[in-house]
């Protein structure tokens, strides 16, 4: 893992001559976050292919046909939730448009013993840990808090207050150290993702104290997307996020998060370095949110369009298409297979979301304490002869 | 039997209980070489050894965060919050994530994890060193509350509540800490009064007083200097704050008629709030007064020098029985 200790704090006050944001905030801006002194990428916007020294990747055709395919599917799921939510059927969603190749990369490269704590925008990881899309609907539906298993899938519930998982998931890897597997066969590890905005919370912090101290083995995988709702990076961070890293004693790496090449090695290596004792990392993949904070959003208010063409050119998905043809790794054939795919798993995304029935009602009152509570239960009858009391109404008619 | 101070009761339960089970670990800030700025884990890093009593980063979050990530790994943490002011930097992950885990997994996660907090003023502190936040948590569906009142129960609540599969907030009445008492530890865990039961701990005809946690000793001693005056006044001990053990105070103000509730947190808001008003509906015809309150008034807790006027002691109880008995 790199630590970069090469760009001392005068670069924080460097003034970046790339700054699509620069005519829409003006001047109460006491600095700019300098740009990325090293950014690991493997895959050019271009689709052509690029070797970093300390990430080797060797991937197969079929892995790569592979990936791109988790792409394009997670995509879809995104883009049909969201239409799900504007005709109503979802009461929001919150989009990782933009992101796929963060997720889709760092999410492949977790072994199946590895633990991720997720944010509430992971569909991408759901999706490479084996998680049904319809389990996120039902979050956003509003029909259950999550409602699955973590240990089934090694998946932790989407956590939606900001930052607290990253406490979560240095927690599990105590509990690994504990377990005594670190560095032995059943090595395993825990990454907790997060944001920019979430970087600024006491929760990651004190994380990242923590992972320190013990050396657990845990993966940060921030995505910074740059926004946090309408709030710009600049208004997280006067330094890049992976130089913290280094002021908690750990290694920090920035990776371009829309190479999925880049985000699979270096999320990879890190993974590895936990499992074998070395300790916590911090990944910074820096990406852009294309879409909203979520459908209740409106990021015209704040953000350019300019800044979105800009990025719309470093398009995750396109990027891996373009290397695929380049090098005859797929053909049109393989190409529409994957847009049939695609267009089978958005029906069966909508199919789900419109079977999902609503709740009992009386469902409020399971699953909040392992051990019967006599309160709970008092009140659980008192609404249940309350609700009766309709249904006899209803038969004296 | 033995005789034991508080503090040595809950050492030995915790003792006890991480004997029993290898995936009990202790948590939290100067609780391992130094045995915890009350020498309530004492000698317990020595013998357990550092993975198991963990002295940890002096931040209450990440202390109950990592113990939620902990459990989820399958063990059972036990957490010490220095100082009852010291617990709110941790509020959001015990009121956001400990208590609403199980029912976001729809019943598949439990987090068996406890949190320990030194509660209740009269040892002269500075600020933020003698609070009762107790109200907070018993408000937050997915938590037990929990006061231990004497080293029997220290003893056995705390092992109880680690036993537990639910998150559990116990209080420990720091003043007592050297208060001793006696402690049978031969029985089994199952063979004891479960910690969600109230105890009635003296009997009465005339007046119930309900309390828990530092208040029952002044309650006590209220009861006492009451008999005096010929009253006879029946304390009950809650040890659940929740769920409340409604049953015990309901059978108890049929028999007397008359209910006063004392605490040392202000009463605005406060448990006494909430037994009142069960109270009253439940025992509406049996009452032959109103319920009265007695408990720290709706200011911050005062500098140490005031502090005895704002705790609740045996006269401004002795005031309410009188009140309650004019009816």
């Amino acid at each position: 893992m790199t630590v970069d200790a090469s760009n001392g704090a005068a670069s924080a006050h460097h003034e970046s001559s790339d700054s699509a944001h620069e005519d829409v905030r003006a001047a109460d801006r006491p600095t700019r976050v300098a740009e990325p002194p090293e950014l690991v990428q493997l895959l050019t916007p271009e689709g052509d292919r690029v070797d970093h020294p300390d990430y080797p990747l060797d991937l197969a055709p079929d892995e790569v046909r592979s990936i791109y395919r988790d792409l394009v599917l997670v995509r879809r799921i995104d883009a049909e939730a969201n239409s799900l939510q504007r005709q109503g059927e979802l009461g929001i969603w919150a989009s990782l448009l933009g992101q796929e190749a963060a997720q889709i990369g760092s999410g492949r490269a977790l072994g199946a013993a590895d633990m991720a704590f997720p944010t509430y925008r992971e569909h991408g990881v759901a999706w490479c840990r084996g998680l049904p899309p319809r389990k996120l609907l039902e979050l956003y539906r509003g029909v259950s808090h999550g409602g699955w298993d973590p240990a089934e899938h090694n998946f932790h519930l989407y956590t939606i207050v900001i930052g607290s998982q990253a406490l979560h998931a240095t927690g599990y890897a105590m509990g690994i150290q504990r377990d005594g597997v670190v560095g032995g066969p059943n090595a395993a590890a825990a990454i907790a993702y997060f944001g920019d905005g979430a970087s600024s919370q006491g929760d990651v912090n004190e994380a990242f104290v923590f992972a320190s101290v013990f050396n657990a083995p845990v993966v940060f995988f921030c995505q910074n997307n740059q926004w946090a709702i309408s709030e710009p990076l600049e208004r997280q961070s006067r330094i890049p996020l992976y130089r913290r890293a280094n002021g908690f004693g750990f290694p920090g790496v920035r990776v371009d998060g829309n190479d999925v090449f880049a985000c699979l090695a270096v999320t990879r290596r890190a993974l590895q370095a936990a499992r074998d004792g070395q300790g916590p990392s911090l990944i910074e993949a820096f990406t852009y949110r294309m879409g909203a904070h979520t459908t209740s959003d409106d990021p015209t208010r704040y953000r350019p369009d300019a800044d979105l063409e800009v990025w719309k050119l470093k398009d995750p998905i396109e990027r891996v298409k373009a290397y695929l043809a380049r090098n005859d790794l797929a053909d049109q054939e393989f190409f529409d297979a994957v847009e049939a795919d695609a267009d089978e798993l958005g029906r069966q995304v909508r199919a789900d979301c419109l079977d999902m029935p609503d709740p009992s009602p009386m469902a409020m009152f399971e699953n909040v304490y392992v051990e019967p509570s006599a309160l709970l239960e008092e009140e659980r009858e008192q609404f249940r002869t309350y609700l009766a009391s309709f249904e006899d109404e209803e038969a004296g008619r | 039997m033995t005789q034991l101070a508080l503090a040595r009761a809950l050492n030995a339960g915790m003792r006890r209980a991480m004997e029993a089970d290898p995936k009990v670990l202790l948590m939290g800030e100067d609780i391992g070489r130094l045995g915890g700025v009350f020498r309530v884990t004492d000698g317990l890093q020595k013998d357990f050894g550092e993975d198991r009593v963990i002295d940890t980063p002096l931040a209450e979050s990440g202390i109950v965060g990592t113990a939620i990530g902990l459990a989820l790994r399958g063990y059972r943490p036990v957490c010490e919050i220095q100082f009852d002011g010291f617990v709110f930097p941790a509020f959001d992950q015990i009121v956001s994530q400990l208590a609403k885990m199980r029912l976001r997994s729809l019943g598949k996660v439990a987090l068996p994890v406890v949190v320990r907090i030194p509660c209740g003023g009269g040892i002269g502190a500075v600020e933020h060193h003698s609070e009762s936040p107790e109200s907070y948590f018993a408000h937050t569906p997915g938590l037990r509350v929990v006061a231990c009142a004497n080293p029997s129960d220290g003893y056995w609540m705390l092992q109880q509540a680690i036993a537990c599969d639910d998150p559990v907030i116990f209080f420990e009445p720091k003043r007592q800490y050297w208060d001793k008492g006696e402690v049978d530890t031969a029985p089994g865990l199952s063979e004891v009064e479960p910690m969600s039961a109230a105890r009635v701990v003296r009997e009465g005809t005339d007046l119930t007083l309900v309390t828990y946690g530092p208040m029952v000793k002044n309650a006590l001693a209220a009861a006492v200097a009451a008999e005096e005056d010929g009253r006879s006044i029946e304390v009950i001990d809650l040890r659940s704050l929740s769920p409340l053990d409604t049953e015990a105070l309901t059978d108890s103000v049929r028999r007397t008629g008359r209910l006063v509730v004392a605490h040392e947190a202000p009463v605005f808001g406060a448990l006494s709030a909430e037994i009142a008003a069960r109270i009253t509906e439940a025992c509406f015809y049996h009452l032959e007064a109103p319920v009265l309150r007695v408990g720290g008034f709706s200011a911050p807790y005062p500098p140490s020098r005031l502090e005895d006027h704002f705790l609740p002691d045996l006269d401004r109880i002795l005031d309410a029985v009188d009140r309650a008995l004019a009816y």
